[in-house]
């Protein structure tokens, strides 16, 4: 008897709990409601650290967490166009819709970099509104959360003043740690780097760092033999300082690549890790800069 | 506070001076130096801390004014265009050279329903695709999809997929009608551009000629819990040769994860259909080679897919399978008939690099018929009609496709060895990841 209980308030948990359901589609946005919402907010991420938001499938699990959620918070700008759709259609849940409350989409609130001339696909799998890796320039994480704790407020009303006081909270550490940040990245300016994807280009932005080439000889496609063969060439004369890739890109190229150059690989954090690595946004930050400073010396 | 600082140190200059003895004047000099050393140090690093804080204020007074810009720009752009609202429009086209021998068009056993087949040898085009769609208001979503095909030297215009879906239901539940794949089976909701063969297995060739695509309503609902449960039922106007008018299907999925690199999907289906003259045009003129009577069909599905970490990007592994069991009664030949057919596959799909797949199949089908029938349509074969395949394709981007794929086709009682050769090339909106 007992065990029936707990297998059922397994599967019906969601009915149970007060907390609001919000469905994240990359870590980093988890991480942040769980800065602005603590435990007023049970949180399901659709993807770790080690899975390329671009490629996801629209699986079983996430189409029952769609079902339930009160806010998804996703990127948006194209990043999850190949699932996230198909969730919303077969999801069953008004509040989550394009144009609801309960939809927040982090891009649609911080200014674009790389936005295509042209939107043609001999270009690659490119995202018409931009890059969409937004997250790596902290001065967007900060624009995003005071959007975030509003939307936060308007889906669940009663906890509005802990919203915002949780943010104030959140803004003011943040506001010191760029501070920081941006006096430890006077050391980097100008860094030259190669990059897998482009999934650096905010940072990088941000810290005046020079990414000089991609690995993938379009956004999306994976890096072939005659591009790196023709990167080596031209990058042999004067090599960037390190080859740097997302814990979800194939390790291979920049191995290929770090070894005839002689120069670092280096796995950049990216995101908020479930372990082994940065577990919240001040870590991802505080450990990106640290791996880049040691190379820079 | 810098000029009281200022003050300070001239006072106490001046006191120095005035009080100092001429031995101790070099020393007091040499102090002094220090001082003011110490003091342009100390401006310098605050005036570099200022300029700093400036940068920065102007950098962010930048961003701002770009935000500012860009959202101007966004607001006022498009905004006169008139095809604004425009749906997601894509296209798929498909080719394959092939070669066959043994061209089948029916099953032994099988009343055939559509096209069946490995079709002809050669190179040909197959079913070019044009799909459409949209979020028709806040509470609909809509898709068309038009299939063409060249059909004895003529083109034809096939509605594929025509249906409407409601986004504004709650508590799980959608429903859906028009004409649209049934929820029947795994890979019945698929496109066949999606398929991992270059052909649907043998199961949907004889119990569906490739796929159940009725005309009607169906409902789906979603339980509310962390485990996807889902019920759907349709019901299907359509009465094409597949079933007939009034079929109706139940369906179950249960799916979820097994930690992060497992993801898993059960089904259980069941398609209940009165049939009304399945075999050909000679409905109404007995005895023609038809079949009247009872249909009922169960579909048992599974699909397991693993990716190291949930990371399909370079390696990632499918395996899926289907059972069909269909139970008929009724009339054929206007003599009484009750006949049991059976049939199922199994595959694996193994992405072994970036870009790179193998795949293995075998798929079979079962007639068990009775012996009254020898020598007609249903004419039991005494034995099942199964093949194996492997096949090897290239996907360069998301976009594109290559494939090559070997058949031991045992269908006839003589076994063919059948060669494909197949590109498919999606073009337009982004393709949906489909589970």
């Amino acid at each position: 008897m007992k065990k029936h209980i707990v297998i059922l308030t397994l599967l019906f948990a969601p009915w149970a709990a007060n907390a609001i359901e919000v469905f994240a589609c990359e870590p980093e946005w988890a991480a942040l409601v769980t800065e602005l919402a603590g435990e007023h907010a049970d949180i399901i991420v659709a993807t770790t650290a080690a899975q390329d938001p671009h490629s996801l499938q629209a699986k079983p699990s996430l189409i029952a967490a769609t079902r339930n959620a009160d806010l998804l918070v996703c990127t948006g700008a194209d990043l999850e166009v190949g699932w996230l759709p198909l969730l919303l259609r077969r999801a069953g849940n008004p509040d989550i819709q394009v144009g609801q409350p309960g939809h927040f989409m982090a891009a649609d609130h911080v200014r674009k970099l790389e936005i295509p001339k042209s939107i043609d696909r001999s270009q690659g799998d490119i995202h018409p509104q931009g890059n969409p890796h937004v997250h790596l320039n902290p001065n967007n994480v900060s624009r995003i959360g005071k959007n975030l704790a509003e939307r936060l407020a308007v889906v669940d009303p009663a906890n509005a003043t802990e919203y915002a006081a949780r943010l104030q909270q959140f803004l003011d550490r943040w506001a010191i740690a760029i501070d920081d940040w941006e006096l430890r990245g006077e050391a980097l300016r100008g860094l030259r780097l190669a990059a897998h994807h482009r999934s650096f280009s905010y940072l990088a932005d941000w810290l005046d760092l020079d990414i000089v080439a991609t690995l993938e000889p379009k956004p999306g496609i994976p890096p072939s033999g005659a591009h790196l063969a023709r990167l080596l060439e031209t990058l042999s004369a004067n090599p960037p300082a390190a080859v740097i890739r997302t814990p979800y890109a194939n390790e291979k190229p920049s191995a290929w690549l770090s070894e005839r150059l002689n120069i670092h690989s280096l796995l950049l954090p990216y995101t908020v890790h479930e372990s082994g690595g940065p577990t919240d946004l001040f870590e991802v930050m505080d450990s990106t800069l640290t791996t880049l400073e040691e190379i820079a010396q | 506070m810098y000029k009281q600082r200022l003050a300070f140190t001239f006072a106490l200059t001046i006191m120095f001076v005035g009080t100092a003895h001429a031995q101790d004047l070099s020393g007091d000099v040499a102090e002094l130096r220090q001082m003011l050393t110490q003091m342009r140090s100390d401006y310098e690093s605050r005036i570099e801390d200022l300029e700093r804080r400036l940068d920065r204020a102007e950098r962010s007074a930048r961003d701002a004014t770009e935000i500012a810009e860009q959202t101007a720009i966004d607001l006022t752009a498009g905004a006169s265009s008139p095809n604004t609202f425009n749906p997601a429009i894509g296209a798929v086209l498909v080719a394959r050279y092939a070669d066959i021998d043994a061209n089948w068009e029916d099953i032994p056993g099988f009343i055939p329903l559509g096209e069946l087949g490995p079709g002809k040898s050669g190179f040909s085009l197959g079913e070019s695709e044009l799909n459409l769609n949209a979020s028709i208001d806040s509470r609909f979503f809509g898709n068309l999809t038009l299939a063409l095909e060249e059909e004895d030297g003529s083109t034809e215009i096939a509605v594929e997929e025509a249906w409407i879906q409601t986004t504004g239901l709650s508590n799980g539940v959608t429903l859906r009608g028009g004409r649209y794949f049934s929820g029947i089976g795994y890979l019945n909701s698929f496109h066949r551009h999606a398929d991992d063969f270059g052909d649907r297995p043998l199961p949907y060739q004889a119990f569906f000629g490739g796929q159940y695509v009725p005309d009607g309503a169906q409902l789906r609902w979603i339980a509310p819990s962390s485990l996807l449960l889902e019920f759907g039922a349709e019901l299907d106007w359509r009465g094409g040769s597949t079933t007939s008018a009034d079929a109706w299907t139940l369906f179950a999925k249960i799916g979820g994860d097994m930690g992060v690199s497992h993801g898993w999907q059960l089904g259980l289906s069941f398609l209940s259909a009165d049939v009304l003259g399945r075999g050909g045009p000679d409905v109404g003129a007995p005895p023609a080679e038809v079949f009247s009577g009872d249909s009922d069909l169960t579909v048992f599905d599974f699909v397991w897919k693993w990716a190291p970490d949930g990371n399909s990007n370079v390696q990632n592994i499918k395996v899926q399978g289907e059972y069909f069991s269909r139970d008929e009664s009724g009339t054929f030949l206007a003599l009484p008939y009750d006949g049991d057919q059976d049939g199922w596959y199994l595959q694996g799909i193994w992405q072994f690099r970036q870009g790179w797949r193998l795949g293995y199949r075998h798929d079979e089908v079962d007639a068990e018929n009775g012996a009254a029938f020898a020598g007609t349509i249903l004419g039991d074969p005494g034995r099942s009609s199964s093949r194996d395949s492997l096949m090897l394709d290239w996907a360069p981007s998301e976009f594109s496709r290559f494939r090559l794929q070997f058949t031991e086709d045992r269908v006839l009682p003589i076994s063919d060895n059948q060669l494909l050769l197949q590109y498919i090339m999606s073009l337009g909106a982004h393709g949906a990841h489909q589970f």
